[in-house]
């Protein structure tokens, strides 16, 4: 069934055909509406869910813990501040092996108040051991965080299922929604292997000394490595179900070009046409999005960008001190290949300022006309 | 509002033999919190999920990979015992087992202070769990610093002997009876058959339960061990720690009265925390005690007579 939707409905339709059975969720904008559609699904009994009306986004989380450790299929969301008051949970629920999807609409952080869409908030949760899926359109919203418990369940970690504030979480597009029971096909019910259970007594979570913390540690790792695959694999098997697959990169279009262009998020849909443009009037030029950023799929990172002589990073984001974050990630992902193209990094569309083809095009026009970056971080569109 | 009814212990009442702490936990000698513990479990049975944060009892309990609770066991980050436990309860009742008792045990750090908003939000949600705040008085796994909970003029090492804490002890029973959640009660190791049937009446009801248990700790008050349960009694005795029940916020009742009544000096002259008080500084205790009990009495009006004599 095909509808004009937003992509905080589309979230919310997500969370709704996965059928999750416990909410706990906290109000802020950009994110509000998926809880209010939510509540309205559970109030009317669409959705028969326990929705925990909490205090704080701390609390959603800690409460998704809760029931996650129980046996229950969890759902969250949040944006920006929200994200970060979370940051202890984010770790905890990592570290406990938690397969809770949460939906994050990008917002930058404060001060001062915005609630435009920037990187800053998820990317800063990098290293806290959640998976990260970075979505381009609402379709592709709603394919995500119904793939996303796929994916979470089979390896024990969490996900993130991040859209852009405003270009996707308030502007409608035609979604096509799956019918419940092809999704249950896909998806069945929850099945922990380990839970709180008083029939199999077990402790969770107790003071582990340096003699076990390291295996601990490296098995969060393994199942990042082996989330790759799994990931490649719901993909996969969602496209043949549902039609639709979206790869964890893709590169737009496949063929050999001497420069590409990477970015994540709706910036995607917008550098889309503009390679159109480009490669109409015969430029080598492509796109690559990264849709999967963590686990970082480097193996298809490097293939993907082989043979190309320059790439230009799009950065929705930035990591004081240093530079645009995507940019330093692909940069390492490079770095043990024989040939290494050059490496030009552009930071836009801070705080929600348009990414227009304008933008894209300054971006390929300095890339193109250059054969070094002149600065580490070229920041676009700066006012001086 | 519905009313509960008051579990009386059969004569002769003995406590349930199973023991569900077992042997081998990390707690010190004369620990109250340990054994409030072992006799909270005693009343609510082998059905019961513990939810412990971060507190004296996430080491108590023992490490990775041993238990020593015999039902299941989450460690939770230490302002979550009230949001972890709601996300519990909520998981129970979607897969239909409400038949299991969901415990959050936390120290008076996890609950009068950095954990307050999470229990408040629990309690204003009435979520269905006991929230337990064994109540040593004061950050006692990290070394006696002070808390929201340590009583005035106390000695801890962020209050020292020379500037001993200033303010009063947070009334907590006072902020979780505004929630008017069903059931909120007082409760000491010291009197051990009023601390069991108040676990057994919070099992049978539904909704948020608070209960706060006066839990001696001999090396953050500097007493000695044998002297737990004495202190426990004495504190009682001397209307420092009332036993007392709330239920929907309205109805307070007064579960023991003490078989004496004794001077706050008696309770407080065992305690190297109070060793610099001066004579003067006990006595203006005393009357802050004896006013709260006024006070006390005025609420329970004509509950208090329902008391039970428990010696």
């Amino acid at each position: 069934m095909k509808k004009v939707i937003t992509g905080n409905r589309a979230v919310a339709y997500g969370a709704k055909l996965s059928r999750v059975q416990v909410i706990a969720a906290y109000p802020i904008t950009p994110q509000t509406t998926i809880i209010e559609y939510l509540a309205d699904l559970c109030a009317s009994g669409e959705l028969k869910a326990e929705f925990i009306k909490v205090e704080s986004e701390h609390s959603a989380l800690a409460a998704c813990v809760g029931a996650s450790v129980t046996g229950a299929r969890t759902f969250t969301a949040t944006s920006g501040q929200g994200l970060l008051l979370m940051h202890e949970i984010i770790h905890w629920a990592a570290g406990a092996r938690l397969p809770v999807v949460m939906a994050v609409v990008n917002r930058a952080i404060a001060p001062g108040w915005n609630i435009w869409t920037e990187q800053n908030d998820t990317l800063s949760q990098r290293d806290t051991g959640w998976m990260q899926f970075y979505t381009e359109s609402n379709q592709e919203v709603l394919d995500t965080v119904i793939q996303a418990y796929k994916v979470a369940e089979r390896v024990s970690l969490p996900a993130m299922v991040i859209l852009d504030a405003f270009v996707l979480s308030h502007t409608s597009e035609i979604v096509d929604i799956p019918p419940q029971e092809m999704v249950d096909e896909y998806l069945p019910p929850y099945q922990p292997q380990y839970k709180l259970d008083v029939d199999d007594p077990k402790a969770f979570g107790g003071l582990v000394y340096p003699a076990d913390w390291t295996e601990l540690r490296y098995k969060i790792q393994q199942a990042h490595q082996q989330a790759i695959e799994v990931a490649r694999e719901a993909d996969r098997e969602y496209g043949e179900l549902f039609g639709r697959s979206y790869g964890l990169v893709e590169k737009y279009p496949q063929d050999e070009a001497e420069v590409i262009l990477v970015t994540s998020g709706t910036v995607t849909s917008t550098a889309r046409d503009v390679i159109d443009h480009w490669r109409a009037r015969g430029q080598k030029v492509s796109l690559l999005k990264v849709r999967l950023f963590r686990p970082f799929p480097v193996e298809d990172l490097r293939r993907a960008l082989e043979g190309a002589e320059k790439v230009a990073v799009i950065d929705r984001n930035f990591s004081f001190g240093h530079g645009g974050i995507f940019a330093q990630e692909i940069k390492s992902a490079l770095y043990m290949n024989s040939h290494r193209p050059t490496l030009f990094s552009f930071i836009a569309g801070l705080g929600g300022r348009d990414i227009t083809p304008a933008t894209v095009e300054k971006v390929l026009n300095y890339t193109v006309s250059r054969d070094r970056p002149e600065e580490e971080a070229i920041w676009i569109d700066l006012k001086k | 509002m519905e009313t509960y009814p008051r579990p009386r212990l059969e004569p002769n009442y003995r406590l349930p033999e199973e023991e569900l702490l077992k042997p081998g936990h990390m707690a010190c000698p004369g620990c109250g919190a340990s054994l409030a513990m072992r006799l909270a479990l005693k009343a609510l049975g082998k059905n019961t999920i513990v939810v412990i944060p971060a507190c004296c009892w996430s080491i108590i309990a023992g490490p990775f990979p041993y238990s020593s609770l015999d039902v299941p066991l989450y460690h939770t980050a230490f302002e979550t015992a009230g949001s972890l436990s709601s996300g519990i309860a909520a998981a129970l009742k979607v897969l239909g087992r409400e038949d299991v008792t969901v415990m959050a045990w936390a120290g008076d750090g996890g609950t009068f202070d950095i954990g307050l908003q999470a229990l408040s939000g629990a309690a204003e949600r009435n979520d269905n769990f006991i929230y337990v705040c064994y109540d040593n008085e004061a950050y006692m796994n990290t070394g006696i610093q002070r808390s929201s909970a340590t009583p005035w003029l106390a000695w801890t090492t962020t209050t020292p002997a020379d500037k001993p804490k200033e303010e009063p002890k947070k009334d907590i029973i006072a902020i979780m009876a505004a929630h008017r959640i069903p059931y909120v009660a007082t409760a000491t190791v010291g009197y051990p058959d009023d601390l069991e049937m108040k676990f057994r009446k919070a099992k049978a009801i539904k909704g948020t339960r608070f209960i706060h248990i006066f839990s001696p700790c001999p090396p953050g008050w500097r007493t000695e061990s044998k002297d737990s349960i004495k202190l426990a009694r004495l504190a009682v005795q001397s209307k420092v720690f009332p036993l007392l029940e709330v239920e929907h916020g309205e109805r307070w009742r007064i579960t023991v009265w003490p078989e004496k009544f004794v001077p706050v000096r008696e309770y407080l002259k065992l305690q190297g925390r109070f060793r610099h008080l001066t004579d003067e500084q006990i006595e203006i205790i005393q009357r802050n005690v004896d006013q709260a009990w006024e006070k006390l009495l005025k609420l329970a009006g004509e509950n208090v007579r329902e008391s039970s004599p428990c010696a």
